[in-house]
């Protein structure tokens, strides 16, 4: 038995075991979120139900479980016509239900607003088409969309032109606030110029404005009745219908170029419906652009502390202290590091920069308020410790004799330093980027006082000058799935969008961290010794 | 006898007197008084720890690096001193190259690691990078061996090899002195006696001092031979005599392999 234990067996089977419970708690994790995820854009059949007490459902089947009091059978069923119904949701328990179709017909609507609704076309009150008399409801309902499409691209075109003036008139409200600020009688020419400027371009956009609500009324008026599996009928106006589809009767290929097209829209759209439905695009661009700029500000600042610290630094008492306070940086409660950020750059610094450059827009903060830039900054801070360890155990870790060799040929320090050592430390700098970048990616509780919003009307780059706007406030997936889960009015419906959030937030972790490592591997075997 | 005799009839490249260096409280080198004639090979031996590599790393200050040594006394190249504060340790060094125990190449290009002396320097021109690149792998007999991929990183290189390469860096910048410690210690007998043959070739150009710990290496490569015991020097003198007729005893007890 002594001579078991002896072998060491037993350990290797123990760390063995050990690093399999990790494995398989990970990987069900990310299982859980794929599936979860992966499954929500299916288009699920429509069923409709009819039970015991004569009345219909129609719906799709979310979920079968024991009922835990009567211990019965019963299934989940998202009904939606949320606006019609009062709830998205409801339990049926398989007893009540004498028969089960998938009418080929049934239709589902993805609507702006009230969520989704499921039911049957009746009717198109086109009046104004030119529509075939012998016509199907359906194909009218076809052209009428296609027209309303047209109709409603014409619009967007309008918008564009409006937020251009919006912009304009804003660009020239903020400069007669300056000009008002030096002093009203010494500029009073150059205001009066400027008022009448920005009056015209104010008449102009309520011109464009009133043409924009014509044409929505024009579009408004076209509208479908449809009649729900309850006998109910609502009017729907086609301008509110995104995408309609007919589950029951699509083909496997249709539903896969649906399904791709949710994607699309998940990529690249804005939300809709406090974020439960819609797209993720302002989350996705503000989360990479503020790891990005988190990078910007870190990397640059720990490499060169670190490289004082390893290289320059006596090593002292001192220099061991800060050594120590650095590690422990990254215990700090990342809370902790969104206050110092709040008090530090948002009302310090950003409220310095707003008195001293934008005074006349006070009480308005510019950068006195949360952005994209503090967030940035405070992250920078909480992950420079990371860069800095990587840093030097990289430094530290370079032999002593290439130091020498460069030093014995006449380097100096710093040519050592640059041409030699920070090169060959280059792939640990990278590892300490990459563990960074990761935490960034996934720290919530600092951005959500510190810049992070529940919606953010407009994106922190754009194509009005200066292009990049570091003041503004912006979105996030992390923050998208604490709003979306937790604070929304309907969580069992943004269940889904959960998922999907939390699965977009691992690619985009994995894919940097992925790029990161593929550039370090890179690196490394350009510097390290393969001598035999 | 012949050699000493020569030895004395030239002015010393390298002149060690009264020096003294402290590690903290330890004493390494006690009292060494040394001359070094140029061209000549001159082989510092002894046991570990008898400070033999320390006082190499006197002649090109590598030892400003360790912070707790202290040194008195002086050393004088070409009659200038160098332990003075005002000594320009750059050019100094560019002056004594250094070649070390484990072969330390850049992770750089073969030709990068050749010409990082001269482009430190300020020297940029492709040319000259060029030329100093072929005659300094020429001059340290890997010519043949690495002209065909300059531009494959040095790492790539076998020890014999990549000691080499570090040789002709060394050479690159056209030192007066070639200080080498323990340059064949990590490598097997074929690139050891490539080295001594480069050595003995190199001689007629450079002054070279170099440390072993094999004796038969010094006996084989050297002119003059130094025996360092307990950081002091035993015995200094032309190789032959050292090697057939020590003055002290502890020189032949050493030689002869009763110690150390």
């Amino acid at each position: 038995m002594k001579k078991f234990w002896k072998t060491g067996e037993p350990y290797v089977l123990a760390t063995g075991s050990a690093l399999a419970i990790v494995l398989v708690m990970t990987f069900s994790l990310i299982g859980v979120v794929i599936s979860n995820g992966l499954g929500y854009f299916w288009p699920k059949e429509l069923v409709r139900f009819e039970l015991k007490d004569g009345s219909a459902a129609l719906g799709q089947v979310m979920q079968h479980e024991k009922n835990p009091i009567s211990g019965e059978h019963r299934l989940q069923l998202k009904v939606a016509n949320r606006d019609v119904f009062g709830q998205d949701f409801r339990w049926i328990d398989e007893q009540e239900i004498t028969k089960r179709t998938l009418p080929p017909d049934a239709m589902l609507l993805e609507r702006r607003e009230h969520g989704n609704y499921f039911g049957f076309l009746k009717g198109v009150n086109a009046e104004g088409l030119a529509v075939h008399a012998t016509a199907t409801p359906h194909q009218t309902l076809e052209l009428a969309m296609k027209w309303v499409e047209e109709k409603s691209q014409a619009t967007l075109k309008i918008k564009g032109q409006m937020s251009d003036l919006n912009n304009r008139a804003e660009r020239l409200r903020l400069k007669l606030l300056k000009l008002e600020y030096r002093g009203k009688e010494k500029n009073s020419a150059a205001i009066s110029e400027l008022t009448t400027e920005r009056e015209q371009a104010m008449t102009q956009f309520n011109r464009l404005n009133e043409q924009s609500a014509a044409a929505h009324e024009e579009i408004a008026r076209i509208t479908a009745t449809f009649e729900d599996a309850a006998g109910g009928s609502k009017d729907i106006a086609l301008s509110e219908i995104i995408a309609l589809q007919r589950p029951n009767d699509m083909s496997f290929p249709a539903k896969c170029g649906a399904y791709l097209e949710r994607v699309r829209e998940l990529l690249l759209d804005d939300p809709r419906e406090s974020n439960t439905e819609g797209g993720l695009f302002p989350a996705i661009f503000g989360t990479i652009m503020m790891v990005l700029l988190m990078s910007v500000f870190s990397l640059p600042f720990g490499v060169v502390a670190a490289i004082y610290l390893r290289e320059y630094a006596k090593d002292g008492l001192l220099t061991r202290m800060v050594r120590i306070a650095v590690n422990n940086l990254a215990g700090v409660p990342s809370i902790v590091y969104g206050v110092f950020g709040l008090g530090f750059f948002v009302y310090g610094i950003g409220g310095s920069i707003d008195s001293l450059f934008f005074p006349e827009r006070l009480p308005t903060p510019t950068f006195g308020t949360g952005g994209i830039l503090w967030s940035s900054l405070t992250l920078a801070l909480l992950t420079v410790p990371v860069v800095i360890v990587a840093t030097e155990e990289s430094l530290a870790s370079i032999p002593r004799g290439v130091r020498e060799g460069s030093l014995a040929l006449g380097a100096t320090k710093f040519q050592t330093l640059t041409k030699i050592l920070l090169p060959m430390a280059t792939p640990g700098i990278m590892t300490g980027l990459i563990l960074s970048m990761a935490r960034a990616a996934g720290e919530v509780a600092p951005l959500m006082i510190v810049g992070v919003v529940k919606l953010a009307p407009t994106l922190p780059f754009d194509g009005n000058f200066p292009f990049f706007h570091m003041d503004r406030k912006f979105m996030h997936l992390g923050f998208h799935i604490y709003d979306v889960g937790f604070q929304s009015p309907n969580v069992e419906a943004a269940k889904p969008m959960v998922f999907v959030t939390t699965m977009l937030l691992l690619a985009i972790v994995i894919v940097a961290s992925s790029t990161a490592i593929y550039l370090r591997n890179r690196m490394r075997r350009k510097y390290t010794t393969s001598t035999f | 006898m012949a050699q000493t005799q020569e030895q004395k009839n030239m002015a010393p490249i390298l002149s060690v007197s009264d020096l003294n260096l402290h590690y903290g409280e330890a004493q390494a080198l006690k009292g060494i008084n040394l001359d070094m004639a140029p061209h000549q090979v001159t082989a510092f031996i002894g046991p570990s720890g008898c400070g033999k590599s320390t006082l190499l790393r006197c002649f090109n200050r590598m030892n400003d690096l360790v912070e707790s040594a202290r040194i008195t006394g002086s050393i004088r190249f070409n009659g200038a001193e160098v332990n003075e504060p005002s000594t320009d340790v750059i050019s100094l060094r560019r002056r004594i190259g250094m070649v070390f125990q484990q072969s330390n190449p850049f992770p750089k290009s073969i030709y990068e690691n050749i010409v990082y002396g001269l482009r430190i320097a300020g020297v940029n021109d492709k040319a000259t990078l060029d030329e100093a690149v072929e005659r300094s792998l020429k001059s340290a007999a890997i010519w043949n061996e690495v002209k065909d991929r300059l531009n494959d990183s040095a790492l790539g290189l076998s020890g014999g090899q990549a000691q080499r390469i570090c040789i002709a860096r060394a050479i690159a910048v056209n030192p007066e002195i070639i200080l080498m410690d323990e340059p064949c210690s990590a490598l097997d007998p074929i690139s050891t006696l490539k080295i001594e043959e480069l050595i003995e070739e190199l001689k007629d150009k450079y002054t070279i001092v170099i440390v072993t710990h094999n004796m038969q290496q010094a006996a084989r490569v050297s002119d003059v031979t130094a025996f360092f015991y307990l950081g002091e020097l035993i015995e200094a003198g032309g190789t032959r005599k050292i090697f057939t007729n020590p003055e002290k005893k502890q020189t032949e007890d050493y030689i002869t392999g009763r110690f150390g």
